[in-house]
């Protein structure tokens, strides 16, 4: 039985973000001209910071969810969980997260916290409920499925600027709106990764679909983003994910109930001895 | 079938918790909360190939049981306070002892910003070792449920928790002492000799009504877990005397008074966990020491698959002489696997072998965990050993291996 991570994949880094906020200004400021003048490598860095400083400052958040897996037969199973996200105001690392299932039934109960390093391996501790106990747990296994799904970990922690170096590739309509199309690739270690193309939209920097890379550089899984809802006039949420092994055949689906944002959550809330009285 | 004894400490207990609920804060009105029911309902088979080692002991290759434990929990003021009772009961059809009820959980909760308040029966771990669990002690041990040492017994207690930026501190009065449970005599995996449990006696003058008290101060710096602990009471495990009963040699438990200070540390780095648990105790005549201590290393996703592996291996060391309760493992090796599919449905395979450095006996165990449906689990659980001395407590198990299958219902 193992559990997940952050379950948001919005960005947030505040000194790289405001470095970004004032980049933009002056990008802005000068005009296109000075726009085009920037690398692909410079282009995709700035898109990346400017999804970063669009998530700054929603300080917590809380949402229930409904993850459903399909194998290539059409069979399918469920597993329904509560998840709480920390913002964390020190920028060296990345924030903080606490994910309760409720169903199946077996594993009801079990808890599991995350710290989001940005190079670093996170920290990671499980809740056994049945016999009250908590584990740290290693968390090298960046690419490892979370509770059978077709998610890796390393694509449920919170996104942070400093994890990828990035390529802008060119623009391109999505649907109906216009997205940049970025490449990035990890740079912490152990991902099953060798690159990840992300269509981001222009109006308001969401990731729409991301093509993910194994490490023989064959494409992977698709995951695709959609029914984005705004909280606070200001912070985008995907109350769908769904995610596709294009090799398997297998699904996963990630269903959210409402977001709720600024509940007052404190970093006393996230700690490991706080796990034993979690339900 | 055997009830679970409990002592007016533990019904005081309930009682003062209940009062309090009653006198609890009025903006946290007990009327606007949510229940919610859970559970299992298990059955049980356990095939034990070997022949019986006792007259008297039954014969059957076979042996069935069916269990249950509903879990009621009552939540209210936001989750900041809660009413959990779970019972649980047994009904084996070959064990007398085995066929038994207990108060798992009983107890109100009242979680605050900094600090957590439990009154009531409870269960409390702590450890990290996966061999051994030598630092636990708060609860004690439901025997007839497994012999792993698993499975628990409610114990009543006052526990408080104190959180901070410096770790956590947990202070616990257990007023109520809960006797180890034992097979019958006529069942399998008994002692050596017949065990009256009824008939067990106490250091202290107080018997079983002794207030025992703990505490335990857990912290993480940086990649280092770990916690302090103290234990000041009854022992959980028993010695056993030998005595006379109509006529038969049997086994009397005894259960010293103790103090216990543990230390349990944990090095998380990549894929390697090292771990630790020691403790020093006092009580059983001479103090003495023990540890258990080693390291689980994962090979993730292997041979190209979902898969992990893990290996274990710890060495376990134990320094009680002949006047302390027995111990199987006081100069062992354990080593390991753990499989880990991360399949849809969880299955997990741990099989791991404690083998005695001088007298060479091994001990086998394979547990195995299968997700059957979003409602049905499937277990398995192999014990087998060989080279048990012929001596002392355990040899009375030493025909018992056994296979065990599960099947569990949750809802």
């Amino acid at each position: 039985m193992i559990p997940t991570q952050n379950l948001n994949l919005l960005p947030r880094n505040k000194r790289l973000a405001q470095a970004a906020a004032l980049g933009l200004v002056l990008a802005l400021g000068v005009g296109l001209s000075a726009a085009q003048a920037e690398t692909p490598a410079e282009k995709g860095l700035a898109i990346a910071k400017e999804m970063d400083r669009r998530d700054l400052g929603f300080q917590d958040s809380r949402t229930t969810l409904t993850m459903t897996l399909t194998n290539r037969h059409g069979e399918s199973s469920t597993r329904k969980l509560r998840t709480t996200t920390l913002e964390v105001s020190d920028t060296s690392v990345g924030d903080k997260s606490l994910t309760v299932f409720n169903h199946p039934r077996d594993i009801k109960g079990t808890a599991f916290l995350s710290f989001t390093k940005i190079l670093d391996p996170d920290d990671q501790w499980l809740y056994l409920p049945a016999i009250k106990r908590v584990k740290r747990i290693s968390s090298a296994n960046k690419s490892g499925p979370f509770v059978g799904s077709e998610f890796a970990y390393e694509d449920l922690v919170s996104f942070e600027v400093g994890k990828y170096t990035y390529k802008w590739l060119k623009n391109e309509a999505c649907g109906d709106l216009k997205c940049f199309v970025v490449e990035r690739t990890p740079k912490y270690e152990n991902s099953g990764y060798t690159k990840q193309i992300v269509w981001v939209d222009q109006a308001e920097y969401r990731v729409q679909k991301v093509d993910f890379y194994d490490r023989k550089e064959s494409l992977l899984k698709t995951l695709v983003q959609s029914k984005y809802k705004q909280y606070l006039g200001k912070y985008w949420r995907p109350l769908l994910m769904k995610i596709e092994n294009l090799q398997t055949g297998k699904a996963t689906t990630l269903q959210f109930s409402e977001f709720e944002f600024r509940i007052g959550l404190k970093e006393g809330d996230f700690t490991s001895s706080k796990l034993k009285r979690i339900r | 079938m055997n009830s679970a004894r409990f002592h007016k400490p533990a019904l005081c207990l309930a009682l003062v918790a209940a009062l309090t609920l009653a006198a609890g804060p009025a903006d946290a009105d007990i009327s606007k909360g949510t229940f919610d029911f859970a559970g299992s309902v298990a059955t049980e088979l356990r095939i034990f190939p070997g022949e019986r080692s006792y007259e008297g002991q039954d014969r059957s290759t076979l042996s069935p049981s069916i269990a249950a434990t509903p879990e009621f929990v009552y939540e209210w003021d936001g989750g900041s306070n809660r009413l959990t009772f779970i019972p649980f009961a047994r009904i084996d059809v070959h064990d007398e002892n085995r066929s038994h009820w207990d108060i798992r959980e009983a107890h109100w909760l009242h979680a605050a910003d900094n600090w957590d308040l439990t009154a009531g029966l409870g269960k409390v771990f702590w450890g990290v070792t996966e061999s051994r669990h030598l630092v636990d002690i708060i609860n004690q041990t439901d025997a007839v449920e497994n012999i792993d040492g698993e499975d628990k017994l409610g114990q009543p207690m006052v526990q408080f928790n104190w959180h901070t930026d410096n770790g956590s501190l947990g202070l616990f009065v257990l007023p109520g002492f809960r006797e180890r449970t034992f097979a019958d005599d006529e069942a399998r995996l008994r002692g050596s000799k017949p065990v009256r449990g009824a008939d067990a006696t106490y250091d202290s003058s107080a018997d079983a009504k002794h207030i025992d008290l703990a505490a335990r101060w857990s912290h993480t710096i940086d990649n280092l877990d770990f916690a302090i602990s103290h234990f000041h009471g009854t022992s959980r495990e028993p010695t056993v005397v030998e005595a006379v009963r109509d006529g038969k040699d049997v086994f009397i438990p005894h259960y010293d008074q103790i103090d216990q200070t543990g230390l349990e540390l944990q090095l998380t780095t990549g894929a390697w966990l090292w771990k630790m648990e020691a403790m020093t105790r006092s009580g059983h005549g001479n103090r003495f020491a023990a540890t258990a201590a080693g390291l689980e290393y994962t090979l993730y996703q292997i041979a190209d698959s979902a898969a992990d592996l893990g290996l274990l291996a710890e060495y376990l060391y134990d320094g009680r002489g002949a006047s302390a309760p027995a111990v199987a493992s006081n100069n062992d090796v354990f080593v390991g696997a753990r499989l880990v599919l991360n399949d849809t449905a969880d299955t997990e395979i741990l099989a791991g072998a404690i083998i005695d450095r001088l007298a060479q006996e091994i001990v086998i165990s394979i547990e195995a965990a299968h997700r059957l449906s979003d409602h049905w689990k499937a277990e398995v659980e192999v014990r087998w050993s060989a080279n048990v001395p012929d001596s002392g407590f355990f040899a009375g198990a030493k025909n018992d291996d056994f296979v065990l299958l599960r099947a569990e219902r949750f809802f």
